[in-house]
């Protein structure tokens, strides 16, 4: 573990009144420094809240925000519950998966994209909407998606989820 | 008709209230200065009982009632706030969270002032990294100016408060999810009792509350129970943000005084329907309510009526669907959501549900049978109030009750070999 790993995970630890509460938090910055939460930082992780590299897996595999793989830099991540359905986020899916030539969980040869419909994003009011490395874009029809498409490309985001 | 004074909406959109200034301008923290200026403790929580507050969250259980059962055992307790909103429609918490942050914390601090808390948890949704920022920064400046830490407002009550992100999981939002959550597991439901005042966070006594309930007990405080009691049905009294979405003209959120029907909701706060169409359902209180109908529309929205209709107010979250809307297509994305919610723990949650979800699919694709319709109307028995917390309770009730209103929509899938709402399917029988 790089000492800067260490004395983070230490710090996050001090913030609860038992260590293993820092588990999440630390695997979002493990993930954050190394565009998903790797093997390393499974057993990272372990030591730092002290149990095993299995439960940490066990546990990690549970949340939906926790990439156990690399995915692409712009993460696109589409609602396809209900409100969103109901105001077209069906024809906005097919759209991005033709235009980037991905489906659902998949990320393109080039590292440049990952795609994934996800449940409910609160924001039923201005659907459909997305999310792009955890922020939010609203009332999208398949022209809105391409100008943030060229935006994304022109200013790509720092890769993978922040953490704080 | 006068619209009703927002309450804990008020000045959003207007005012930037995550400014401390701007909210120290607006009646801000007045509430815990009383509070812990001039009540004890079991004030305020006497203040809250007698209110009926009952939580927002989507179970409505009295506030007060839930802070009453914690243990007069001398033992620490820890309050929680549970900003882990997930439930389909329903978007409220998320304000609250990006627009009146410093709201959120005056309830929290009062809340914890009443039970005794020394330490209080926020559970913020992982997918709500903007919100969490925002609120990191409303938590630091009310810090500094004594509001949160040690002795506040120079009184001998301290409070750490801790933020805590999520991580991507809709399970975790049901209270003992959360604290399995926030103690770095999986989040899988314990079975209740015990109840988390008895053995919560860490297995010591915890409240767990609502975003929104939080909120509305800072306005309790300042105007007084009675004021709240007197809005709204006496046992289900209060204003309520209703999330209001689909296919409504003004999709929004609306904070209204419980009691109003749903007919008002939709025509004079949600602008009504979209042109030329006409109601086919409304689902009242999220993904986990049976759907009512236009014959419903005059029905009370507040926790009692709602359930007198075998529905529930629950969190809020008021999806409109029109003549466009296939209940099918519907039943299908909310029986998929349930599926993939799941945390797995209860076989018929995750072997009904799994099961659930590929029979409305097959349908929805114009590959079910009859068979499947037999089975969808019974598995009823087997899939609810047979598992360990809510979730898998609600797979069911929006299926089941669109099944028994348009029991065509769903036998034309099987005649036609797709859905008659969309183009005619080439080669049906």
């Amino acid at each position: 573990m790089t000492p800067e790993r260490l004395a983070r995970g230490k710090e996050l630890v001090a913030r609860y009144p038992q260590a293993q509460s820092a588990l999440i938090p630390f695997l979002q910055y493990c993930q954050e420094q190394d565009r998903y939460v790797t093997p390393r930082a499974i057993e990272d992780a372990a030591q730092i809240v002290g149990i095993t590299p299995g439960e940490v897996e066990s546990i990690a595999s549970f949340y939906t925000l926790l990439f156990r793989q690399p995915v692409g830099r712009h993460i696109i991540q589409v609602c396809r519950t209900l409100s969103c359905m109901l105001r077209g986020a069906e024809a906005l899916q097919d759209h991005i998966k033709r235009k980037l030539a991905i489906g659902h969980r998949e990320s393109s040869a080039d590292g440049q994209f990952y795609y994934e419909e996800v449940e409910c994003l609160a924001a039923c009011d201005r659907a459909p909407c997305l999310q792009h490395n955890l922020e939010f874009h609203y009332d999208l029809t398949p022209a809105a998606f391409d100008s943030l498409l060229e935006r994304w490309r022109a200013n790509p985001p720092s890769p993978a989820m922040p953490a704080e | 008709m006068a619209r009703f004074e927002p309450v804990l909406m008020h000045g959003i959109g207007e005012l930037d209230l995550a400014d401390i200034a701007v909210y120290e301008r607006n009646g801000g923290f007045a509430g815990l200065r009383k509070a812990l200026k001039e009540m004890t403790p079991e004030a305020v929580a006497n203040e809250v009982s007698a209110s009926n507050l009952r939580g927002r969250g989507g179970a409505g259980f009295p506030t007060g009632k839930k802070w009453s059962f914690l243990p007069k055992d001398g033992r620490s307790r820890y309050l929680v706030c549970n900003c882990d909103e997930a439930e389909p429609g329903t978007f409220k918490d998320r304000m609250l969270l990006e627009r009146t942050p410093l709201q959120i914390i005056e309830g929290l601090v009062i809340s914890a002032y009443a039970i005794g808390a020394k330490t209080a948890f926020i559970y913020i949704r992982g997918e709500f990294l903007g919100g969490f920022r925002i609120f990191k920064e409303a938590l630091a400046a009310a810090r500094e100016r004594h509001y949160v830490g040690p002795k506040i407002l120079g009184t001998d009550f301290s409070l750490d408060v801790v933020i805590h992100r999520g991580a991507g999981a809709y399970i975790c939002g049901e209270e003992t999810a959360q604290l399995e959550s926030l103690e770095g597991k999986r989040g899988e439901p314990r079975l209740k009792p015990p109840f988390p005042a008895i053995s919560g966070l860490y297995g010591m006594p915890t409240v767990v509350n609502n975003v929104e309930t939080l909120g509305y007990v800072k306005h309790v405080i300042e105007r007084g129970a009675q004021w709240f009691a007197s809005i709204g049905p006496a046992r289900s009294p209060g204003p309520k943000i209703m999330s209001v979405s689909g296919h409504v003209r003004k999709p929004g959120n609306y904070e209204i005084p419980l009691g109003i029907s749903a007919r008002e909701l939709i025509e004079e706060y949600a602008g009504g329907l979209l042109p030329g169409r006409s109601l086919k359902a409304f689902q009242p209180g999220g993904a986990s309510s049976a759907a009512l109908f236009s014959e419903d529309l005059d029905a009370g929205i507040d926790f009692d009526s709602l359930g007198a209709k075998r529905t529930m107010l629950g969190s809020g979250g008021f999806v409109v669907m029109d003549d466009t809307a296939c209940m099918v297509r519907c039943a299908q994305t909310l029986t998929r959501f349930f599926e993939h919610e799941s945390c797995g723990q209860c076989t018929p949650c995750r072997e009904g549900g799994q099961w659930v979800a590929r029979m409305v699919a097959r349908l929805e694709a114009g590959e079910g049978s009859e068979q499947d319709l037999r089975v969808l109307g019974v598995i009823n028995n087997t899939i609810t109030g047979t598992n360990l917390c809510p979730l898998g309770d609600s797979i069911m009730p929006f299926l089941g009750s669109v099944l028994a209103r348009f029991p065509e929509e769903f036998a034309a899938h099987v005649a036609l070999g797709g859905c008659p709402l969309r183009a005619p399917i080439a080669g049906a029988a």
